[in-house]
């Protein structure tokens, strides 16, 4: 390492002074891994703690009796039937047609011309241009109705999240002690996957729109309260002090100066709100959500990639409405604020001019059938068919790479540490893991490693949830790798950041369900196409992270290192990778846990553990419990490996306020 | 800012302008089609109402609900909707709470299946007239090149052959869905096979490695099943495993024996079969046979049909056997 860079490096970011501390933590984790080893090859196979598939511990038939027990309730019921009439009101209003009549009460285009005049009343023609584009593509690809039946169910979920979201974001933004208990119970939600509360829901909800709603709510409340929590806490003590000077009760305080303040920050939470419940569609189509996941469930189960693929790019192409608008609308509001936004009686003729031009498009969207009903083309089914013929192309080509890549990594990584992680008697595998645990995250991991290797061993799926934890941590290791090379070319290269975030983004809200089918063509059913559906997901999250992390690292700072004749590799491994290094720390964090997100969709397509549990668990009553206890060790795993890597952030010298982002970050696209 | 907002309104003039252009091809107006609809309602008598057919992700069950729901549209003038649920729990609830009125296709969810006829919300209405048929299989070519494959007897003999990366050094015996009734880890022990059971996990799974298999000469046995669309493309051959006797599956820990056959069933709602609908008669009268249900699934997943476009060909073309359901 050069003299120069040594010195410039800030205190903050880089490494304590070498003599404070002679080993490093990582060679206490290798200290730690070769006493398990040896310990293993003594004891291997040992109290392993196997639970055959059809096997049940008492536990699990005690929360399968809990689970039956439920029954129905007429509180949920009541608002089932509530959520029914409205979203079938809706319906019948934009999408679904009423008997006898071909169409809604109001067709398509009549829909479209809406749909385009708010855009352009919330933000600006742009996006008005954005929409309309979004709408006909709708229509064209031949997927309207489900599109506007996702739309609608999408818009109730959001603003019920938003109702309740904003009591809560206002309880976290004014007690500390809340925001402790809320954000745990946030963890919870995120971390458990959807799959788990689908029957409870159906019990308590009935199926359709309801459930679909309450899956959604589920799933999408959580980043509301998280960042419009975050924003109103944030608020400048300075401005806080100074207003309080004035003699303001909390209340007040709350609403004429937190709130307001907060605003652009409550905005995103929104926004990611949203992109979160467009992320549930394929889910709620489980219990018959109406919507675009209807045609993507119904590809899958002919395997036919291709119209499965256009209903999947549908999705991205609501979330990018979606997001542009609410985007662009909070920048029109915060302009409008500050008293710009353009000439207000001009832009108040065009309103008017354009509601106009609405109402007729209405009129003749309720008489005219071709303006009523989409006209049927054919160009969505020939683009499946040129999908299909594409992917036969590329998994022909890639076959035999493909299958020597998998068998690699199966037997040269896969194997031989899950033998380790899950054939070590348990209590083993409890002590290396807690010790490794506290090495890498110090004092504050162990009360949360502890407790969380506790409650997985007592809910009985000991093994499974070994076999799962090797799975993720495999998978974060391809993460990561994938996330450094390309992290840091983005990082270093303007025009590579340009063309691969439009692919990152897509990757992050294209459902998995889309590309299971050509992955196992490629991997077959195995553990390793689970990780490779993990690794798209979860890749692109990582890889920003990093880009953004040696990004924003000093530029005087390599500038510095250039001077002292620093190579292009010197730069990036003794300069910016080592000052990024709480973004590397993040980044690992939020691969793991959107990796572990997949874990039920891996249980899909040949992944066996967990997700075969959870899944097994919806069909058969008598094994809900044993679903339901799968669900939670799925969940325990996250959160210990979230709260270690968030102390090890910590002491890396990431700031609370990095991580908070970052798992904002997180919330916006987990599935 | 004058200029911004002209350009404006010629973008939004020009998109309303687009929209419309895009609506005036095709034609006839709103009232018409709702007219001709409503006569077509009155002719069939009108007296269905509802019919909300359970919609289980295979393509089989499919064809059958289709098949079904587009007689009763034409035929009956019924207002029927599809309602897209897993099989076992989710659509058993459905049944009770009354979101859904039939289930066209139960393979095995006894435990359900009784809960629900002794709580009142479930009817057995028998069977729509497909035989299930599970089984272990090995693909076409595999058959061909070792014919004595198909004894289970001799499967020891090949199972380094059948090792993965899943499989822990021993041979792998695909397993399917967790939703369908399987016991073949119990039949590999009982029988001493040097197998490992791996689980795919889903339909969509174990359609792929089949194909894959086939198509690429590779060692693979697992539980599959007829009626299943993929026979119509992949040869698939079935291993012969000591015969089914009855009550040789009686524990499930024990079994030693191939699956027996299944007689499909039709499920439906109590309240709507006393309902009177003629849509439940319609539902009670349904069946047909295995080749009926393979050629529908054939259309939808060869021939590209959407399910309406599937069951409307079938229907046409089987004009006597649907009339038999609607006398």
């Amino acid at each position: 390492m050069s003299v120069g860079v040594e010195a410039q490096r800030p205190q903050a970011v880089g490494a304590e002074p070498k003599d404070k501390r002679p080993v490093p933590r990582w060679a206490w984790v290798l200290v730690v891994i070769a006493v398990w080893i040896a310990i293993w090859s003594l004891t291997k196979g040992k109290d392993t703690l196997v639970l055959a598939g059809s096997d049940l511990t008492a536990l699990h038939t005690k929360m399968a009796e809990i689970a039956n027990g439920i029954g129905e309730n007429p509180v949920a019921r009541g608002l089932a039937d509530g959520i029914n009439v409205l979203v079938d009101w809706l319906r019948r209003l934009v999408s679904l047609p009423t008997p006898p009549s071909p169409a809604p009460t109001i067709g398509w285009l009549g829909v479209a011309a809406i749909a385009t005049w708010i855009g352009y009343a919330v933000a600006n023609w742009r996006i008005a241009l954005l929409v309309a584009a979004s709408m006909i593509s709708f229509g064209i690809f031949g997927f309207w109705q489900d599109s506007i039946d996702l739309l609608v169910v999408t818009a109730v979920s959001v603003v019920f999240a938003v109702v309740l979201g904003f009591g809560f974001a206002i309880w976290i933004g004014i007690s500390e002690r809340a925001a402790r208990y809320i954000t745990l119970g946030l963890d919870l939600l995120q971390t458990l996957p959807t799959f788990v509360y689908l029957i409870p829901v159906v019990i308590l909800f009935g199926v359709g729109a309801p459930a679909a709603v309450m899956c959604t709510l589920a799933y999408a409340l959580p980043p509301i309260i998280r960042i419009a929590g975050f924003g109103i806490r944030e608020v400048s003590p300075t401005v806080i002090e100074a207003t309080n000077s004035l003699g303001q009760t909390t209340w007040q305080r709350l609403w004429k100066v937190q709130v307001p303040l907060a605003r652009k920050t409550i905005i995103v939470g929104l926004n990611q709100t949203i992109l979160a419940a467009l992320s549930m569609a394929i889910i709620a189509s489980y219990v018959n959500g109406p919507g675009l996941g209807k045609p993507v469930l119904q590809a899958l189960t002919q395997n036919d990639f291709g119209r499965g693929l256009v209903p999947g790019l549908l999705i991205v192409v609501m979330g990018i409405m979606l997001d542009r608008t609410t985007t662009a609308a909070s920048e029109r509001a915060e302009r409008v604020a500050r008293g710009g936004g353009g000439n207000p009686k001009r832009r108040r003729i065009a309103l008017g001019a354009g509601l106009a031009a609405v109402a007729v498009a209405v009129w003749y969207s309720t008489y005219d059938l071709a303006a009523a009903v989409f006209p049927k083309n054919e160009l969505g089914s020939r683009i499946a068919d040129m999908f299909n013929a594409a992917m036969e192309a590329v998994v022909n080509a890639l076959d035999v790479p493909a299958t020597g890549f998998k068998n690699a990594i199966s037997y040269g990584l896969l194997n031989p540490m899950q033998s380790l992680l899950a054939d070590s008697p348990w209590w083993l595998a409890f002590a290396a893991i807690f010790a490794i645990a506290v090495v890498i995250g110090g004092r504050k991991a162990v009360v949360p490693a502890f407790v969380a290797l506790v409650l997985i061993r007592v809910l009985g799926l000991w093994n499974n949830s070994m076999i799962v934890l090797n799975m993720t941590l495999v998978a974060t290791l391809l993460v990561m790798a994938m996330a450094l090379v390309f992290g840091v070319w983005m990082a270093r290269s303007h025009r590579a950041d340009l063309a691969i975030r439009p692919i990152l983004d897509a990757g992050q809200t294209i459902p998995a369900f889309v590309y299971l089918i050509p992955v196992l063509a490629l991997f077959g059913p195995t553990r390793f196409t689970a990780i490779v559906a993990g690794i798209v997901y979860a890749a692109p999250a990582a890889i920003k992270l990093v880009a953004d992390g040696v990004k924003s690292v000093n530029p005087g700072t390599i500038e510095a290192s250039r001077s002292v004749g620093a190579t292009t590799w010197q730069e990036i491994s003794k300069v910016q990778l080592p000052m990024a290094k709480g973004s590397l720390v993040l980044a690992t964090n939020q691969g793991l846990l959107y990796v572990l997100s997949m874990v039920v969709i891996g249980g899909l397509v040949g992944a066996q553990a967990l997700g075969y549990d959870v899944v097994y668990g919806i069909a058969h009553s008598e094994y809900s419990g044993k679903g339901l206890a799968a669900g939670l060790s799925i969940s325990l795993l996250g959160i210990m490996i979230d709260r270690v890597a968030r102390s090890a952030a910590d002491r890396a010298g990431t700031t609370l306020d990095t991580a908070v982002r970052g798992r904002l970050g997180k919330a916006a696209t987990k599935k | 800012m004058q200029h911004r907002i002209g350009k404006a309104t010629r973008l939004v003039a020009l998109t309303a302008g687009a929209m419309l252009a895009l609506s005036a091809c095709g034609g006839g107006s709103v009232s018409d089609a709702k007219k001709a609809n409503e006569s077509k309602a009155a002719a069939a008598g009108g007296e269905c109402g509802d019919l909300k057919i359970i919609l289980n992700p295979w393509v089989g069950y499919t064809a059958d609900a289709y098949v079904v729901g587009e007689v009763a549209k034409e035929k009956l003038g019924c207002n029927v909707s599809y309602v897209d649920l897993k099989e076992g729990g989710p659509s058993y609830e459905a049944l009770k709470s009354g979101d859904g009125d039939v289930i066209m296709e139960e393979w095995s969810h006894a435990e359900e299946l009784a809960a629900g006829i002794a709580d009142g919300s479930a009817v057995d209405l028998g069977s729509p007239g497909n035989v299930g048929i599970i089984g272990w299989y090995v693909p076409g070519w595999l058959a061909e090149e070792h014919p004595d494959i198909l004894d289970y007897k001799n499967l020891n003999k090949y199972a380094k052959n059948f090792a993965t990366s899943e499989s822990k050094g021993k041979g792998q015996f695909l397993g399917s869905d967790p939703t369908y009734t399987q016991y073949d880890e119990a039949i590999v022990k009982n029988l001493k096979l040097n197998f490992n059971v791996v689980f795919a996990g889903g339909e969509t799974a174990t359609v792929e490695a089949f194909k894959k298999a086939q198509s690429k000469k590779q060692w693979l046995i697992g539980y599959f099943w007829e009626p299943q669309y993929v026979h119509a493309e992949v040869a698939l051959k079935r291993v012969m495993l000591p015969p089914y006797t009855e009550g040789c599956d009686a524990d499930k820990a024990k079994v030693a024996c191939d699956y027996a056959e299944t007689e499909l069933k039709k499920v439906a709602s109590k309240a709507f079969m006393d309902s009177g609908s003629t849509g439940a008669k319609l539902v009670q009268a349904f069946t047909w046979t295995n080749e009926d249900q393979n050629l529908v699934a054939k259309y939808i997943t060869a021939d590209k049909m959407t399910p309406e476009e599937a069951a409307k060909k079938w229907i046409a073309d089987n004009a006597d056997k649907v009339d038999a359901w609607l006398k």
